[in-house]
């Protein structure tokens, strides 16, 4: 039986000719993703148990995002113990404030992903690196401190979901209305413990923020990991950004490897997306929602706050004014300069909105954007649990940037294609 | 004797048991004081140590947030018994040593207010109110050994020595 590009990761990250679905293995961990929330509880418990080392300071990347710049003393404090930490242990790739952002963004932007890897983080949208023909992960706190230790972690190699992405998309429709129909049809559980193996046609007209929306959300629909093969377009994505520009692995799933199920989506058909609250997976097309009025529009975060999102905003923001409170944050300080640079920030200026530096807050109900009861709000994020940007009684509508960008100026859900 | 607080919903997610507005601080007393409040509001008052949580599918879906496991730890929950977890939660919980029960016919077996008591080791639960026994898969030998071991850091430390 053939394996899995998931499968021939694990083995080769576990020492092993082969591996299979369902076996426990202990791998060794290419990466390490830490920021500012769940990386100082790791800190602390190593140096409670006295097993305060680092496996390899050059492995770890850090970068403080979720209450960046701090909100307050408390999340100060964290900041403050994360900061020390890397002085002492002398971590290379450590981001601090204005080299720091969103780091699902940040991470493959400044060349820290590799195909091949087996990438952990502090943070359940870990699994966006999948998008890089990696294994990537979102772990806790004590997994995150056993890893820094020890450089590897056990794993229970996942079985996958094979999804065939197909057809053209229509013009309006992103990858973003893709994943959310993917969770949509398989709902928020319905790849629990699995590894979703993202193929097909489709994918080739996707450049990596595109395929990264998709992957970023797979832990939506309770997956361990997406993960999306390596092809030209990633290539050169990696020889522009790559730091260590030595060979990586390529592994490819064999024609006779075993899937749960395989779940083909005829992209051509679908229309742009919502996910009313209180599941991602309650996705609805555009045009059994639009004319629901909102309150706030919020572009940007680890699933859409790409320099592709915001030109995608832009474009349909530009000369218009915005009906509701619009929040654009650019997920990088690469990106936040980008949209200076290439006339965004002006467009976004005039039409009304505000336009932030990189920081996960509003995402999560931090800071920067927080709903009082019962407003609603159209966003680019991937999460509209009960109470995730702010009161538990207000909802969160999740969308493409180009939807977020139409309702922002019509005050209401709208069909982006409107405005194209 | 633990009483069940039952949540007859599935997809309890990590944003409900500990809400990210506090997750400035992993100071496990701290998080305890909103330990489910966005679920229910009076979950912290009611609730006595050694209390479980009965619940549907999915619990612990979203965010890799231990923290939503220190809540229920520092609100001194004695158990979660689920109908099944959400992945990253499920080992959170193992790797904190705290137990994750899962019961598929969890919302049909247990009622609101009925007294448990639980051997983890047999894998059953006795539910007193109702005069019932109930088995459930105990974790696989090596979780069970993490556990034993109050958590992945103590067991690493103790296989290092």
């Amino acid at each position: 039986m053939g394996m899995t590009i998931t499968e021939k990761i694990f083995a080769k990250a576990a020492g092993k000719e082969s591996v299979k679905a369902g076996d426990i293995v202990n791998a060794k961990i290419d990466v390490i993703m830490c920021h500012d929330v769940t990386t100082p509880p790791a800190i602390s418990m190593l140096k409670e148990k006295g097993i305060d080392t680092v496996f390899d300071p050059d492995k770890i990347v850090v970068t403080p995002d979720h209450f960046q710049p701090a909100k307050d003393i408390k999340s100060a404090e964290l900041h403050k113990r994360l900061d020390t930490w890397c002085k002492e242990k002398g971590i290379t790739n450590y981001y601090k404030l204005g080299k720091a952002g969103v780091c699902h963004a940040l991470l493959p932007e400044q060349g820290h992903i590799r195909p091949g890897e087996v990438i952990v983080g502090g943070d359940s949208h870990t699994c966006t690196y999948g998008a890089f023909g990696a294994f990537s992960s979102g772990i806790g706190s004590t997994d995150l401190a056993a890893a820094i230790a020890t450089g590897e972690l056990w794993f229970k190699v996942p079985a996958s979901l094979k999804f065939i992405l197909n057809g053209k998309l229509s013009e309006g429709v992103y990858s973003k209305d893709v994943i959310l129909e993917v969770i949509r049809q398989i709902g928020t559980d319905g790849a629990l413990y699995m590894a979703m193996e993202f193929v097909g046609d489709a994918l080739k007209d996707m450049t990596m923020e595109a395929r990264m929306t998709i992957t970023n959300m797979a832990i939506e629909a309770g997956g361990k990991s997406g993960i999306i093969g390596v092809d030209e377009v990633t290539k050169k994505y990696l020889t522009e950004t790559l730091k260590d520009t030595s060979e990586y692995d390529v592994f490819e799933s064999d024609g006779d490897a075993e899937y749960v199920k395989t779940i083909k989506i005829d992209c051509g058909a679908l229309e742009p997306m919502v996910a009313k609250p209180h599941l991602p997976s309650n996705g609805a097309p555009i045009s059994e929602c639009a004319g629901l009025e909102m309150d706030q529009a919020y572009i940007g975060s680890c699933t859409n706050g790409r320099i592709e999102d915001l030109r995608i905003a832009a474009e349909i923001l530009k000369g218009k004014e915005v009906a509701i409170r619009t929040i654009v944050v650019p997920a990088t300080p690469e990106i936040w300069k980008q949209c200076i640079d290439e006339g965004l920030a002006e467009i976004f200026y005039d039409a009304g909105c505000v336009v932030s530096a990189p920081t996960c807050g509003a995402c999560l109900g931090g800071f920067m954007g927080i709903l009082a009861e019962g407003e609603r709000c159209v966003s680019t994020t991937n999460r509209n649990f009960v109470g995730r940007m702010g009161h538990p009684k207000s909802e969160v509508y999740l969308a493409s940037p180009a939807t977020a960008a139409a309702s922002a100026i019509e005050g209401k859900l709208t069909d982006p294609r409107k405005y194209m | 004797m633990a009483k069940a607080h039952v949540y007859k919903r599935d997809h309890i997610n990590t944003d409900e048991i500990i809400p990210a507005r506090y997750l400035n601080t992993d100071d496990h007393a701290e998080l305890a004081k909103h330990c489910m409040e966005d679920l229910d509001t009076e979950f912290v008052n009611k609730s006595q140590p050694g209390d479980v949580i009965v619940a549907g599918e999915d619990f612990g879906c979203g965010s890799s947030r231990e923290h939503a496991v220190w809540a229920l730890q520092g609100a001194k929950v004695g158990a979660v018994i689920a109908q099944s977890f959400a992945r990253i939660f499920y080992r959170n919980c193992i790797n904190c040593g705290f137990y994750p029960i899962e019961l598929p016919e969890a919302l049909h077996a247990i009622k609101d207010g009925d007294k448990l008591a639980i051997d983890y080791d047999a894998g059953i639960i006795y539910n007193e109110t109702r005069g019932e026994e109930i088995s459930f898969s105990p974790l696989p030998d090596f979780a069970l050994e993490i556990v034993r071991d109050g958590g992945l850091l103590d067991h690493i430390k103790k296989k290092k020595v």
